[in-house]
């Protein structure tokens, strides 16, 4: 049986714990909530990777490797997400549980101690960060971004959201942009450090065979210096309801490649995770391009044979929808209508009775399939704790098996064309 | 029928071997909402010459994968369709040696192992759908061609090897799979899609009777155990050529670096060499030695760094990559740590603490149930049994570790590839 607790260990400080014995390993992962800003995001993304370079105990990689190599192989890697406009950052780490361990005690405490101290206990100088972690991570980050070019398909979507959402916090990748994370200094990491540690709301999060109170023990010991401020720095989420112009905006890009990416952005009409038609909006989306059996890929793909992939997905706190594909270049304009025709026949109602089916078994089959995967369901909590929400994910099965045909037509019909990318090859 | 249990790991595991040669593996999960199907034939994109009926047969490079596209095709419909609209996910994959279909659902369980067991068990080619094919695969091609983490590996393969068929590209290429006709396709279906050169592995809260019930209802009564390859003549130890280099659009250079190791027999040993494989990469250059340390501080290799072991038939590797702005420096570091391992061998407590890391890393990925299925497959293909892994990993000591570092990563077993940002790219 699986039992999910949540409390307060400190002010602005919320441990989630889901207890099972179905896995080998455990989870746990701290995470500190900032507001998305163009100005502080790139120093934000940079701080975990920092943190994750040496602490006072374990002062290099080598050593903190060594530690971690000693709780049996676990990880804790530094993760950067964006959850609408909120900018997540934090250390998720996974060890095995005690029960497989061949001398196998007391993992958890020795994970939650190491996690503690590289949010807090961090290996210093001149009263700051080390120099030469900042510089190395600082140029880390700088190779990140630049890297993001290489793989087409997300930058395809990473440009869309920019040109779409410029203006919004939303428009602002969760590692920033390359100028800002040039400019980070060795002291302006450190004072964001210290705002980000007093301000920032804190999540935890444990899944694994402990019971919750063995968990909230382990982590208040290793979190207690912890500085609290009066007031916290809550994230905000801006839902814009409908399209910013008249027309879709259209932004083409040529660069050397030789398989063109067409990516289409949505608003959603407000509809998001707080909305009533939010298990409507997930089973439209997975009619409409959300799965194999989904109208964009039975036509604009194996029908047509216009593209390799064409899908579409959400961004669930911020109202949006996004169709991707990979297409020659010289179809452009067929991919785009044949795009736009299927989102009309669902709009229309034009789907059988097994589309819709199949549509609303694929969302609950994907929710049902989390509460079996740690990483998924860590992230599916942090979302929760993001968006100030507590419906487990078999709640939420109950209300997508109830959504009927005309709530998703009804939600097709709010879907507003903004923007529109292309990526195409320069000798076009 | 036989079950095992595996205490040390949790696991409990049921097989049989069906009349028609099809070997069934069963990890009951009582636990999970989830089951994992995954049926997998003994041949992949390496697979290009083979016997069958007394008849060599050469194919064209991009068949496995090819046949792999077609065999959702059915004579109603599409089989994806029939799994997605009972709420399955399904998928399937080529490698160089193994293909796989799969699917994961948490309803209809037995339903959809039907459909499974079907759709890839009777072939239906048309000449029509074969050219459609051609299309979508060609568009598949084109995307892996810009691809510069794909093209990045096979640069390595290509200094590597000089002609085993593990340098040829899974998916082929735009003018062999143009070759491919519907008869190329039946051929390779009858010799390798029959169940005695074919695996299903289940995990899940499932009945295995029922499993093995379903699969004698569907699958065909007779198969051959026994389709000769012809992989060519064996490889040298040394590498190919020292190098090779492309440029693509990338922001940073990427590499990929390669060491020939001997090829692994079946059985236990291949499992074996698995584990010493890994350990050698561990203790080299893995990420809690004063190497990777020191590479890291330089920025010469970032977090993009990974590495592994990979054995197929007649070869095996170990092998590196990453970004790096100086991927020849990384080379050369690499090859004066083991030169120094050589001369003064491992640290004691540095071979303990990966050895604990190691073992923790398998046992934690044993969660997935696509890791375990697919696991289940590699390892009964290659002979070995897969859960009795903490009984073989327990028996290496550091020296056995020391001495394939010594003999599998020399200079001249040794291949780089780079692939360097294009002059006109930023």
């Amino acid at each position: 049986m699986t039992q999910v607790t949540q409390r307060d260990l400190m002010p602005g400080v919320r441990l989630t714990a889901v207890q099972t014995h179905k896995f080998k390993s455990n989870q746990l992962s701290v995470t500190l909530l900032a507001p998305l800003a163009a100005e502080t995001a790139s120093a934000n993304a940079l701080l975990p990777y920092v943190l994750r370079r040496g602490t006072r105990a374990h002062p290099d990689l080598e050593s903190l490797s060594a530690a971690l190599d000693e709780l049996y192989g676990g990880s804790i890697e530094p993760a950067v997400r964006k959850k609408g406009e909120a900018q997540c950052l934090g250390f998720v780490a996974s060890f095995l549980d005690d029960a497989y361990a061949p001398e196998g005690a007391g993992i958890l405490e020795g994970a939650a101690r190491l996690l503690g101290d590289l949010l807090l206990r961090p290996v210093t100088e001149d009263g700051g960060f080390r120099k030469e972690y900042v510089e190395g991570e600082r140029s880390n980050l700088v190779d990140r971004i630049q890297a993001q070019v290489n793989e087409k398909r997300s930058y395809s979507l990473l440009r869309l959201t920019q040109e779409m959402c410029a203006g919004e916090p939303y428009g602002v990748d969760r590692l920033g942009d390359e100028e800002s994370a040039a400019a980070v200094t060795a002291e302006g990491l450190w004072a964001r450090y210290q705002t980000l540690l007093a301000q920032a709301p804190v999540e935890l999060y444990y899944c694994g065979s402990a019971d919750a109170d063995r968990v909230a023990a382990a982590l208040t010991a290793a979190l207690d210096s912890l500085p609290r401020a009066e007031e916290l720095d809550e994230p905000d989420h801006g839902v814009q309801d409908n399209a910013t112009q008249d027309q879709p905006r259209l932004v083409t890009e040529a660069m050397d490649v030789t398989q063109g990416k067409l990516a289409l952005g949505f608003r959603t009409g407000g509809a998001c995770v707080w909305e009533d038609d939010y298990p409507a909006l997930l089973v439209f989306n997975a009619l409409y391009g959300g799965t194999p059996t989904s109208k964009l890929f039975l036509n604009v793909r194996e029908k047509l044979s216009l593209c390799y992939f064409a899908s579409s997905s959400l961004e669930k706190f911020k109202g949006i929808m996004v169709v991707s594909s990979g297409i020659e270049f010289r179809n452009y304009e067929k991919a785009k209508a044949e795009i736009l025709a299927q989102l009309d026949n669902c709009r229309a109602g034009a789907f059988e009775d097994w589309e819709l089916e199949g549509a609303r078994r694929a969302v609950v089959s994907a929710l049902r399939s989390t509460m079996d995967a740690q990483g998924r369901l860590e992230d599916y909590w942090l979302g929760q704790a993001v968006a100030g929400l507590a419906e487990p994910p078999q709640d939420l099965v109950d209300r997508v098996e109830a959504v009927t045909r005309a709530q998703v037509t009804a939600v097709a019909q709010k879907m507003e064309l903004d923007t529109i990318y292309f990526l195409k090859g320069k000798e076009d | 029928m036989e079950t095992k249990e595996y205490t040390r790991i949790g696991e409990k595991l049921w097989h049989t071997r069906l009349d028609n040669g099809l070997h069934i593996y069963v990890d009951v999960k009582p636990d999970f909402s989830k089951s994992f199907a995954f049926f997998a034939t003994s041949y992949g994109g390496m697979d290009m010459r083979f016997q069958l009926n007394g008849a060599w047969h050469d194919t064209p490079s991009g068949v496995a994968h090819f046949l792999e596209h077609k065999m959702f095709d059915t004579k109603d419909g599409n089989a994806l369709q029939d799994l997605a609209a009972n709420g399955a996910s399904p998928n399937a994959f080529t490698s160089t040696d193994i293909t796989g279909y799969y699917f994961e659902s948490t309803e209809k369980f037995e339903e959809n192992l039907k459909i499974l067991l079907s759709f890839v068990s009777v072939p239906w080619f048309t000449p029509e759908s074969v050219a459609k094919e051609q299309g979508i695969i060609g568009q598949e091609i084109r995307m892996v061609e810009d691809d510069p983490q794909n093209q990045v590996f096979y640069g390595m393969l290509e200094a590597l090897y000089a002609h085993n068929p593990v340098r040829v590209s899974i998916a082929g290429t735009v003018e062999s799979i143009a070759g491919i006709t519907a008869d190329t396709l039946y051929d390779c279906h009858a010799a390798f899609y029959n169940p005695g050169n074919m695996v299903l592995c289940v995990c899940g809260d499932v009945d295995p009777e029922r499993v093995a019930d379903i699969a004698r209802e569907i699958l065909p009564g007779e198969g051959i155990t026994d389709i000769p390859r012809d992989y060519g003549e064996a490889e040298a130890e040394e590498a190919f050529r020292p190098e090779t280099v492309q440029s693509m659009a990338v922001s940073t250079p990427i590499f990929q670096l390669g060491w020939k190791a001997d090829p692994a027999p079946r059985g236990e040993e291949h499992l074996r060499r698995q584990f010493l494989g890994e350990l050698a990469c561990e203790a080299v250059f893995g990420t809690s030695t004063p190497l990777y340390a020191r590479l890291y501080g330089q920025g010469l290799v970032n977090q993009s760094f990974s590495y592994g072991y990979e054995a197929y038939p007649q070869c095996a590797m170990l092998t590196v990559g990453g970004e790096s702005r100086d991927p020849r420096a990384v080379r050369q570091a690499i090859a004066d740590e083991v030169e120094r391992i050589g001369r003064e061998g491992l640290d004691q407590a540095l071979f303990d603490r990966i050895k604990k890391g190691v073992y923790g890393g398998r046992v934690r990925a044993l969660n997935s149930f696509e890791h375990i299925c697919v696991g289940l497959a590699q390892s009964h293909f290659a002979g070995e049994e897969l859960f009795r892994f903490p009984e073989v990993f327990e028996a290496i000591g550091k020296a056995d570790v020391e001495d394939v570092v010594r003999r599998w990563m020399t200079p001249a077993r040794t291949g780089l590839s780079i692939v360097f940002p294009k002059e006109e790219q930023a």
